[in-house]
């Protein structure tokens, strides 16, 4: 019986190293970012040392004051701009997309849920050049709102996870309120939507944030149209070869900027994603 | 009698089959003029919108799409050129055609008219509904109860109809549009409008078949090395991070969710900045490189590592890094599951002097397998797809001389990236697109049915 006890405590012990070890592993490279974020020697690289001899916020401050080349306030207002216009469709769609396959009975009800699951294996970026030509066409290419279509133009596609979670509704709950009269509509205004706070939450957190990491497309369609770059573009750009040993703290910096609001959101719907994305089978 | 009764019964039921075949003349008609037959049904502001809408599908497609189909065969014949005009003798600039743009619009026209036809025959059925109505003795369905009914009845198509046309617009047609390429010369010789593209047939899939050609055998290698990529940057994810899973939840640790944040704040932050911060700490001069050239590091007979610059240990990286930023994620949505596996299972197996790992065997991963199989098969077809991973840290990096423009970390989809963006060979990179298509499709397919988890969904209700 002591072997047992003494096995256990070995094994708990072996755990928590094991936990601090990796703990350390994962938080050492955002800790690295933040401080070189506040290093006051400016260059991509250090001679033979790691933590910084000088702090400073002067990397901060530059990213809003020093815009002639990199315009870092815009490429904020600019993907917010376009986050906020293609979160709120996209939602809208997927919503729709969701109820309409979980909860009603068409006939091109299957046949469309088919051709979404064929639509799904292509290679996103291969439209994306399509869709270059496609609003170059019509006069809209490197503008805001091709981006806030393109994100958004196809989002009911991924109706998946939202659909899931509808399914653990009980139709029950449906079908009593259609006996008391209420239309499809109101059903899924007045049921569905309020049932379902977790997953919207996940749906509404995914689109906000796929503009601000999203690069492929925004690059394709924006190439060298700077004052309507977003953040993912204009960070990139800080790195290229000619600008790295001068802006690399000031990447940093606006790193850190960015993720601020990614990491708040996420913080704060971290159980909501979770549901989501197990469709609320987990209650965890 | 009965029989008759029920192919009476049958002749009701609104479809376009039975509406051409036992409507009357209103409603035949309405096959030639649209909305006619809900005109003659006294429908108005219906069989009037059905009208405008064929009237103006028709004027559409010939002021603006026929221009362009009617030059499919060759997708253009001539370039800009120079002409004298003959009333004021000066050379004047002639417009010429432009591939591109006849395909693309052409695809679009062709779109167009397929859904004004669909609309079309929505039209003949609405009128031999209004037709069934009136035999019967009822009031045909009024406009008023039409839009009605789309609240509650018909909402499907209300809820449907804006979504359909985005991922028509979006998703479907420039999917068409890339496949067609895949059969034309459009590469970097053949831009237009300055060169003029056309058909080729089946060449360039030849050429990416021919396994003596670079082509074939840079297609060969690159994709080798996207099926070696998903398979180890799936399972190692899901397997690693279930086990960090199991760590945190096992009974007797404590601060479950100090443990559990540490993890998630890699999450929160965006992928792109890390992966950009991560391939300057690794560069030849970076952080790690400047770290192992200390003196310390020296003295414990370390040297630095050419991390992205060497093929094999590049190779290795990038699958570590995507480990750093894949397993917070399996963490996370398997942690909720784990918990969720009944506890008496276990008490039995333990009754039956099951050990941890006989456990871990015969009920946990059954268990964790079955639920997340759906996620797994996502996360394999993601990672086929997986832009940022290598583009960021490596851009497919190092270069290999005996491929064509890919380099030894390049998956298909940044192969394809680069083809586009910054070589202009369409043709070649819609071939590769189509055969990534094809992949996935099989292992989506092979890996559902195992599974069978399409048959979930009924057994939630």
């Amino acid at each position: 019986m002591k072997s047992m006890k003494t096995r256990r405590t070995l094994a708990n012990i072996t755990i928590y190293v094991l936990l601090i070890v990796l703990s350390i592993l994962w938080l050492l490279p955002i800790v690295y970012l933040v401080i070189t974020s506040f290093r006051g020697e400016p260059g991509a690289w250090l001679d033979g040392y790691v933590i910084p001899k000088e702090w400073t916020i002067g990397n901060y401050t530059r990213l809003f004051t020093d815009t002639s080349q990199f315009n870092y306030p815009l490429w904020f207002k600019n993907t917010l701009v376009v986050a906020i216009l293609s979160c709120i469709i996209s939602t809208i769609f997927v919503l729709f997309t969701s109820y309409a396959f979980s909860r009603l009975r068409f006939k091109m009800r299957r046949p469309m849920m088919n051709i979404v699951l064929v639509l799904g294996m292509f290679p996103g970026f291969m439209s994306v050049i399509a869709i270059y030509h496609l609003v170059k066409l019509i006069g809209l290419d490197q503008s805001l709102s091709a981006l806030v279509l393109i994100y958004s133009g196809s989002a009911g596609l991924s109706y998946y996870i939202m659909k899931g979670f509808f399914d653990t509704i009980p139709r029950e709950l449906d079908e009593s309120a259609n006996l008391d009269g209420c239309t499809n509509w109101q059903i899924f205004t007045k049921i569905t939507i309020p049932l379902s706070r977790p997953v919207i939450t996940y749906t509404v957190m995914t689109t906000f944030s796929a503009p601000w990491v999203d690069f492929i497309i925004a690059s394709v369609i924006m190439k060298d149209n700077y004052s309507n770059y977003t953040i993912a573009l204009g960070l990139f750009r800080m790195l290229e070869r000619e600008s790295v040993t001068q802006w690399w703290t000031a990447f940093c910096a606006g790193a850190v900027l960015v993720s601020i609001p990614i990491a708040t959101l996420f913080l704060l719907m971290q159980k909501n994603y979770v549901e989501g994305i197990t469709g609320g089978s987990v209650k965890g | 009698m009965e029989e008759r009764q029920v192919k009476h019964k049958d002749k009701e039921e609104i479809s376009t089959i039975n509406a051409i075949a036992y409507g009357n003349w209103a409603t035949k008609l309405t096959l030639l003029v649209s909305g006619f037959g809900n005109i003659y049904h006294k429908q108005f502001v219906k069989g009037l919108i059905f009208l405008s809408m064929q009237i103006s599908a028709i004027l559409l497609f010939f002021t603006f799409g026929w221009q362009y189909v009617s030059n499919m065969n060759t997708l253009g014949t001539h370039t800009m050129r120079s002409e004298i005009d003959p009333t004021y003798g000066i050379a004047v600039n002639v417009p010429g055609d432009n591939s591109l743009q006849i395909l693309l619009f052409s695809i679009f026209a062709i779109a167009i008219m397929l859904l004004a036809f669909a609309i079309h025959l929505a039209a003949v059925r609405s009128s031999y509904a209004a037709e069934i109505d009136i035999k019967r003795g009822r009031q045909p369905t009024s406009f008023i109860t039409d839009l009605r009914n789309m609240l509650d009845k018909n909402i499907h198509t209300a809820m449907l109809g804006l979504p359909t046309l985005g991922v028509l617009a979006f998703t479907v047609i420039p999917i068409v549009f890339m496949i067609l390429l895949a059969f034309t010369n459009f590469d970097r010789l053949h831009q237009p409008p300055g060169n003029l593209f056309t058909w080729v047939g089946l060449r360039n899939f030849f050429d990416t078949l021919s396994f003596n050609g670079i082509m074939g055998h840079t297609f060969t290698k690159v994709l080798g090395w996207t099926l070696i990529w998903a398979v180890f940057a799936t399972f190692l994810n899901y397997f690693l991070g279930m086990t960090v899973a199991l760590m945190i939840n096992k009974k007797g640790i404590h601060l479950k969710s100090l443990w559990r944040t540490c993890f998630v704040i890699s999450i929160a932050v965006p992928g792109f900045v890390t992966l950009l911060f991560m391939r300057q700490m690794l560069a030849d001069t970076g952080s790690i490189n400047e770290l192992l050239k200390s003196d310390f590091a020296q003295r414990l007979g370390l040297s630095t590592v050419q991390f992205l610059r060497d093929p094999a240990i590049a190779r290795v990286t990038v699958i570590i890094v995507n480990l750093w930023i894949g397993i917070p994620y399996t963490m996370l949505i398997t942690s909720g599951i784990l918990m969720n596996i009944p506890e008496d299972l276990y008490e039995a197996a333990r009754i039956d002097g099951a050990g941890p790992a006989k456990q871990f065997q015969a009920i946990t991963l059954p268990y964790m397998l079955t639920i997340t199989a759906p996620y797994l098969i996502t996360q394999f077809i993601g990672n086929i797809n997986n832009f940022n991973a290598i583009y960021f840290l490596t851009a497919g990096g190092p270069p290999a001389t005996d491929y064509y423009n890919a380099g030894k970390t390049d998956l298909l989809v940044t192969w394809l990236y680069k083809l586009t963006v910054t070589h202009g060979d369409y043709n070649l990179a819609s071939v590769i697109g189509i055969f990534a298509f094809i992949i996935s499709a099989i292992i989506a397919l092979v890996t559902f049915n195992i599974t069978a988890s399409a048959q979930k969904e009924e057994t939630f209700r």
